[in-house]
């Protein structure tokens, strides 16, 4: 190995004179099937932010994987600050100043900050002189901005600090490049103002940082170059920020220009398809989570939620789909579900795009054909008596692949090797295709690429012109006031506002989202 | 050099099956040398097993009976396995298994000289009955109280032994040995050699019924698991437990009913064993068959047909165990199979790199060639 020393030795100070932090020509990576990284150029310069987009499986991810020594490139050469190297694995990328901090934090729940910045390291190298260490890393955390006590445990904090955790642990390692994999996926819009503020930080110190993402307008927000990748390749190379337009970035990144307007058409809600009256619910910790909440849906009509993560919405979503115990009075349909089972609410015709794609809208290591049958397995065809016919489920998800666009080798390709967008595009493919009055959906385009959100967005919107009465629940206000024609703000449980999408103004959902129209209580940070 | 895992991003349909097969190629390669070690001939040694176990018609047929209960219980483990339930307790429900058929003929639960044909359903009712009740216990608790069932099936296998041995040692014992009175042949499991009279050829062979029990069981749990939508449930419990409570599925019924099943399935096992082949009830009536069967259930991955021949090989091992001096051989064997199984699992999931590390270059900055080029990639197994 060449600048990739013995593991925990300090890393070498930057050579004078190399203007580049990394430098990555032509590389190349293959996975079964798929040329992941095709020929690929990469440069990051000291004391910049970078910015790396691309839709979902355009190779973003697999290049830094590749620079964090995660995997390796079949062909290709890397310089990390004019030093040639080829790293082993992520601890010889770290040791010379290379750091990533990827979309699942690698914490220990039980264990303190602390502790877990520790972990690993070869020093100190039998005592842990754990007070020493705590003020280093509060000195090192005040430095960047990075709010978090060091003595508290991980499972305490929310997935923000969290966050912070795993940047501390990187910065405390001597990382002067830091690749941050999507980091804004997980967070409300406070807390990734709050990232953007330790990313100029630490630029400011003539570090550097790659900052992956498919968000458009963060990206212009925060970036001093970009690159932008489709299907493994660069489709523009380190252009400066700015001066580039969200139109032109996404012409890059699809291929196309994206619709910036939906066509919508003008609703007419039919009758009231979900009743909920003063319903409320505990979170999984035992909290209270829902405080009394009270709203419609019509047929033919999408409400938006608007909400930041963790004042309830989740939970809504659960007791409205029978998977949370709750009080208070839910009609759907003019029947009452509150406390029904979750099959009694599915034989009520109601559809459900969860949070949580990957674990619970879908069987991960099952089949492309056994996850789209999963609402209809009891019904003909698919049912034949008691068996299941193994032809007829293939024939339809053949046909729900085809007409819903799921790119995917087979049918019987286990989902966990889907994109994102494909899994989603399957979830809802199989919702849509029960024919539900009511549709329950959770942030539906979290974590997509543009292409796909507009997919998405565009069956939503079919689902409404043929009068299925829709419940939007997103984070994302784009997105709710291009879609909705009622939304209603929840804050801490409860609604603290409701407005018809023509009249609503992204400042006074964003201060109401946010408890800012709230004056009896200091908003909580 | 270094070696590492990398996680595997597709895998190829033939790689389980022959990372399995290579599995139990390597097991017995690590017993030869271990054979060889202490002095012994392994070529020989594995002769001689393969002749006492498949040998002859007759040492075939001993096999058979020997594998007899493990199908059964094997098909058990896999059912539970499936739906992620780690059913350790086979061996306790076969004991139960063993009992419930015995209480019929012993207690007597029905007028001696019954005859056969209802006397045997009886028994095979009675031992479903036994495994699967003592298979709700571990199922109820974990569906209502969410307690571990792998303590509680393992528990309850001594719970079990317990139990048997109060009623061989006290009310069943034969003048104060600790086994039973021997069944009236009346409910006797038919076997072959029953029927040496018209086909002189069936002489002296043991195999019984319950072969047939535990070929149909397969049959019937491969209809059940592989075509059913019970079977399709079970699947996606195992998978996602949070996505089969989406799709609104009653886990908690599953599981109990799950666990049922399994257990009567290794109480049919107990019947057949003590009808087929002991005859009588006797505390030692397992040489662990209910502990073999995990890794029969594992060797198969959960799979009713392959259930069958992975029970056979194993049936073989136990019979050789009594051939072959030092019968610790087969045990061992059986032990080495499981930790390359378990070995072969992860080679299903992730890619083994052996990488050579070049030495480092002459100096620093200076233009080298790229310092390690993946080395031989193997998927060794």
């Amino acid at each position: 190995m060449t600048a990739a020393a013995t593991p925990g030795s300090p890393p070498p100070p930057p050579p004078a004179g190399s203007p580049l932090a990394v430098e990555a020509r032509g590389i190349v990576k293959h996975f079964p099937g798929v040329l992941a990284n095709d020929r690929v150029d990469f440069d990051l310069r000291r004391g910049e932010v970078h910015a790396l987009l691309g839709e979902n499986g355009a190779g973003k991810s697999t290049l830094m994987n590749i620079l964090a020594g995660l995997y390796r490139p079949d062909a290709g050469e890397i310089e990390v600050e004019g030093v040639q190297v080829a790293f082993g694995s992520p601890r010889e990328a770290i040791s010379a100043g290379l750091g990533m901090v990827h979309q699942h934090f690698t914490l220990v729940p039980s264990q303190t900050v602390t502790e877990n910045i520790l972990l690993g390291l070869d020093r100190p190298r039998f005592l842990l002189h754990e007070r020493a260490s705590e003020a280093e890393i509060g000195r090192l955390a005040e430095r960047f901005g990075l709010r978090v006590d060091p003595r508290a445990r991980i499972w305490q904090l929310s997935v923000g600090e969290q966050q912070r955790v795993e940047i501390l642990k990187m910065l405390y390692r001597g990382a002067r490049i830091l690749i941050m994999d999507e980091p804004t996926a997980v967070l409300a819009p406070q807390e990734a103002d709050d990232l953007f503020a330790t990313l100029r930080s630490m630029t400011a110190e003539g570090r550097s940082v790659v900052f992956i993402s498919h968000k458009l307008g963060e990206v212009l927000a925060i970036a001093d170059r970009i690159t932008v990748m489709r299907r493994g390749r660069v489709t523009a190379a380190g252009v400066p920020a700015a001066g580039a337009t969200k139109g032109d970035l996404a012409r890059l990144m699809v291929g196309r220009s994206v619709l910036e307007l939906l066509d919508r058409t003008p609703s007419t809600p039919g009758e009231v398809v979900l009743a909920l009256r003063d319903v409320t619910a505990d979170n999984d910790r035992g909290l209270t989570a829902l405080r009394g909440v009270s709203l419609q849906v019509r047929a033919g009509e999408i409400v938006g939620i608007a909400a930041v993560a963790g004042n309830g919405q989740s939970e809504l979503a659960e007791v409205v789909t029978g998977l949370r115990p709750c009080g208070g009075e839910i009609l759907i349909g003019g029947r009452s579900v509150a406390n029904k089972s979750a099959s009694t609410v599915i034989s009520q015709g109601v559809a459900h795009v969860p949070e949580d794609r990957a674990a619970v809208g879908s069987a991960p290591n099952l089949s492309l054909t056994d996850n789209l049958i999963m609402k209809r397995y009891t019904d003909a065809p698919v049912a034949r008596g008691w068996l299941v016919d193994n032809a007829s489920a293939r024939a339809i998800a053949t046909e729900l692949r085809d007409t819903y666009q799921i790119s995917t080798p087979t049918v019987e390709t286990e989902v966990r090797l889907l994109s994102g967008g494909n899994l989603q595009r399957a979830i809802l493919a199989r919702e849509i295709e029960t024919n539900p009055g009511l549709l329950v959906a959770v942030q539906p385009t979290r974590g997509l690429d543009v292409g796909a959100i507009e997919t998405v967005h565009k069956l939503l919107l079919d689902m409404r012109a043929r009068g299925t009465a829709i419940l939007l629940i997103s984070e994302e206000l784009d997105e709710l006031i291009a879609l909705s024609d009622r939304i209603d703000v929840i804050y801490e449980g409860r609604i603290a506002g409701s407005f018809p999408a023509d009249e609503a103004e992204i400042g006074q959902i964003g201060l109401l989202m946010t408890g800012g129209a709230d004056t009896d209580r200091e908003t909580a940070s | 050099m270094t070696i590492r895992l990398e996680l595997r991003t597709s895998v190829p349909r033939w790689l389980s099956p022959a990372l399995t097969l290579g599995a139990v190629a390597v097991a017995l390669v690590i017993s030869g040398l271990i054979i060889a070690a202490v002095g012994g001939n392994p070529i020989a040694s594995y002769l001689h097993i393969l002749n006492a176990s498949f040998g002859s018609v007759g040492v075939l047929s001993d096999t058979l009976v020997k594998a007899t209960p493990l199908i059964l219980t094997g098909l058990a483990c896999a059912l539970a396995f499936r739906m992620r339930l780690w059913n350790i307790g086979a061996e306790g429900q076969f004991l139960l298994g063993a009992w419930g058929a015995s209480a019929v003929v012993l207690f007597p639960l029905v007028p001696a000289g019954t005859p056969g044909i209802i006397l045997i359903p009886l028994m095979m009712v009675a031992g479903m009955a036994a495994g699967a009740l003592w298979g709700l216990i571990p199922g109820l608790l974990r569906a209502r109280l969410a307690v571990n069932e792998i303590i509680v099936t393992l528990m309850l296998n001594y719970i079990a032994l317990f139990w048997i041995q109060f009623w061989v040692f006290g009310p069943w014992s034969e003048s104060g040995f600790q086994q039973s009175k021997t069944f009236p042949d009346e409910a006797w499991l038919p076997k072959l050699s029953d029927f040496a009279s018209s086909v002189p050829a069936f002489g002296g062979l043991t195999v019984h019924l319950g072969l047939i029990f535990g070929l149909v069981a397969a049959g019937l749990l491969w209809v059940f698991l592989e075509r059913s939508r019970w079977g399709y449930e079970i699947r996606l419990i195992g998978d996602s437990p949070r996505a089969a409570r989406y799709a609104g599925i009653d886990i908690a019924k599953r599981l109990i009913i799950v666990f049922a099943i399994s257990g009567a399935l290794a109480g049919l096992a107990g019947m057949s064993e003590v009808s087929g082949a002991v005859h009588r009830l006797q505390d030692r009536i397992s040489p662990g068959y209910g502990f073999t069967a995990v890794i029969v259930a594992y060797l198969a991955k959960f799979q009713p047909g392959r259930v069958v021949v992975a029970a056979i090989l194993f049936g073989a091992l136990i019979l050789a165990g009594r051939e072959i001096q030092p019968s610790g051989v087969p045990a061992m064997i059986q032990g080495i199979i499981l930790f390359t199984l378990i070995v072969a699992d992860v080679l299903v999931r992730y890619r083994v790199r052996i990488e050579r590390t070049a030495p480092p270059p002459p100096a620093m900055g200076a233009t080298a060639p790229p310092a390690a080029t993946p080395g031989g990639a193997g998927d060794g197994g």
